[in-house]
């Protein structure tokens, strides 16, 4: 179809050109612009030059606090998610005839993701006297102050999530699926045990799709918003405060327009920062065979 | 690990040989292992929401003093006064926001979902290459870099406390994700119907419309459901652009009424829980298949 004038495809592709300049190119210069500014809302942006950066990482009791916070939860829970959505499919990528019903039932948490109702959930199942708790009782365990207690709040919040490992592992399963049967063959014959054939050769061919689930659960960790703003607010003791409640507080109940970009622009710059370490890193450890998927 | 055992053992006429038989007790001794593990761990993952719906029958008292799921004595009330709220609506009010902010959301994002990808897939044009880059940009992006300029956007062309800021976004081909779920979809589609239908003398958009939609169809079908349940889930775009009860969706409703009931009605919050999610649940178990088939074909958040 390469007939047509040149601009047809331009022509098709014009709602996401407008889109990108509008909702994602401009915002993501102002908002580079507005982290040098004082900004109210009231008053126009008042250029400042370095002063809110100056002021967050020398001044900010709350963002050392936050930032620290945010880098412990995104630590904990994409390893513990990624590991065990990769465990369960690994257990899952077997001839069993039930494969389909498990894989819906491990599904569901997911899609149901962040929404307001599981977390009200999770505030009840974790309450003092709630389900886990109560099934803590009945093993004769002392029960756990869940989120009343700095130390356990955020690891509820991370609990959470790893709740949540289905789509991790569809995707891990799908991989798993389509290794070719015949390298497993011939490894077994070479006499390779089941540990032998995981480590040398399933967990190379599938590391494009570790590769895809760590980048993408990484930067959605660092972005976490729902989970603590509403089970906790981010206490006690600001110990789920991770930095998108911050820059929402700063930004829309404080109307710090200027300070909460350069928060913003900070967390961005960390998850850059990661995903071009992991990026620069792949080629060390990530697999291509003929086919690039993912 | 698994596949060990995936070799098919021969099924000869003589009695099996020992090795034969190892490796059948490995296999079922594997199976059972299996099994019992993912049964544990799925009671585990699924109880919770089982609770959930048990819970939301049980009067207050109950609530906290049984791990159990059938409640002793049901109750309705956690239902009846839930929906009532303590606002001026009730929730039929906040589920009919919810969906009002969803049917334009997803029929936009099909139709300019379907128009980039079309445009990327079947087109040479000056700075494709530039904008396909961009598109995998954007889904890297963290939107938290954005919001504000957003917000202030939206501020300034009049748009707050309206589903606009909601809607427009995604009818621009917004979301990065479903744009090369499409992209990717309509790749690997071969052009021999295109191609005739072009030669027969049908104009590109006859084309898209008569041929490409159709064969398009389970992957729209995927980011329809896909745009459902994201947006029935949404909570920060609503917190952030509506400030007027009367324009709530059902995630908003939630909060307020975790935030107003008082603190002992908790089976109303529960049961509002319950209705909140059925929506999702029940489109799940219909369509399951275009949601793992949309999620293992293109990787998806979640």
């Amino acid at each position: 179809m390469g007939g047509e004038s040149k601009w047809m495809g331009l022509w098709y592709v014009s709602p996401y050109v407008i889109g990108l300049l509008l909702f994602t190119a401009f915002p993501f210069l102002a908002s580079f612009y507005l982290s040098f500014t004082d900004y109210d809302l009231l008053n126009k942006p008042e250029w400042v030059g370095l002063h809110n950066y100056e002021k967050l990482f020398t001044r900010d009791r709350t963002f050392d606090k936050s930032l620290k916070v945010t880098l412990i939860y995104v630590f904990t829970t994409v390893p513990l998610k990624l590991a065990f959505a990769l465990f369960i499919a690994v257990v899952l990528n077997y001839r069993l005839k039930a494969i389909n019903l498990f894989r819906t039932a491990y599904y569901v948490p997911s899609i149901l993701g962040g929404s307001v109702a599981i977390a009200v959930l999770w505030r009840y199942i974790f309450a003092d006297t709630g389900l886990v708790n109560i099934m803590l009782g009945s093993l004769g365990m002392e029960p756990i102050n869940w989120f009343g207690d700095p130390e356990n709040a955020l690891f509820t919040i991370t609990l959470l999530r790893c709740w949540q490992f289905g789509s991790a592992m569809v995707i891990f399963l799908a991989a798993l699926q389509s290794v070719d049967k015949s390298l497993y063959e011939a490894a077994a014959i070479d006499g390779a045990g089941p540990w032998k054939i995981f480590r040398h050769i399933t967990l190379p061919l599938i590391t494009p799709v570790i590769f895809f689930n760590l980048i993408m659960q990484t930067v959605q960790a660092f972005q976490e918003f729902n989970g603590p703003y509403i089970i906790t607010d981010g206490g006690p003791m600001k110990s789920t405060y991770l930095l998108p409640l911050y820059i929402y507080d700063k930004a829309f109940k404080s109307f710090d327009m200027g300070y909460a970009s350069a928060i913003a622009w900070v967390l961005f710059a960390i998850i850059m920062v990661l995903t071009l370490i992991a990026f620069w890193s792949s080629k060390k450890w990530v697999y291509y065979a003929g086919d690039k998927r993912s | 690990m698994a596949a060990i055992t995936d070799i098919p053992v021969a099924k000869s006429p003589e009695p099996p040989t020992a090795i034969e038989l190892k490796h059948r007790r490995q296999a079922l001794r594997s199976s059972i292992l299996r099994y019992g593990l993912l049964t544990i761990v799925g009671l585990i993952m699924i109880y919770p929401l089982i609770w959930l719906i048990g819970a939301s029958f049980k009067t207050n008292a109950e609530m906290f003093s049984s791990a159990g799921f059938w409640p002793k004595e049901p109750t309705l009330s956690g239902y009846i006064e839930g929906w009532q709220t303590s606002t001026p609506y009730t929730f039929g009010k906040f589920f009919v926001n919810t969906l009002w902010i969803i049917i334009p959301k997803t029929i936009g994002t099909a139709i300019s979902c379907t128009l980039v990808a079309y445009g990327f897939a079947r087109f040479e044009f000056p700075g494709k290459k530039f904008l396909f880059a961009t598109v995998i940009a954007t889904l890297l992006l963290p939107n938290v870099v954005t919001r504000i300029p957003q917000y202030l956007l939206f501020r300034d062309i009049g748009w707050l406390d309206s589903f606009l800021p909601l809607w427009v976004p995604s009818a621009l081909a917004g979301d990065a994700f479903f744009v090369f779920m499409v992209i990717q979809f309509l790749r690997a589609i071969p052009r021999d119907m295109e191609e005739a239908a072009r030669v027969d003398g049908a104009t590109t958009l006859q084309t898209l419309i008569y041929i490409v939609v159709p064969m398009l169809m389970p992957a729209l079908i995927s980011v329809c459901l896909f745009q459902f349940m994201w947006t029935m889930n949404d909570f920060l775009g609503p917190l952030i652009y509506i400030s007027s009860v009367e324009k709530y969706p059902v995630s908003l409703a939630l909060k307020l009424s975790i935030d107003t009931t008082e603190a002992f009605a908790w089976n109303q919050i529960l049961a509002m829980s319950v209705l909140a999610l059925a929506p999702s649940l029940i489109v799940f178990f219909m369509a399951q298949k275009y949601f793992i088939e949309g999620i293992s074909s293109g990787g998806v958040k979640g």
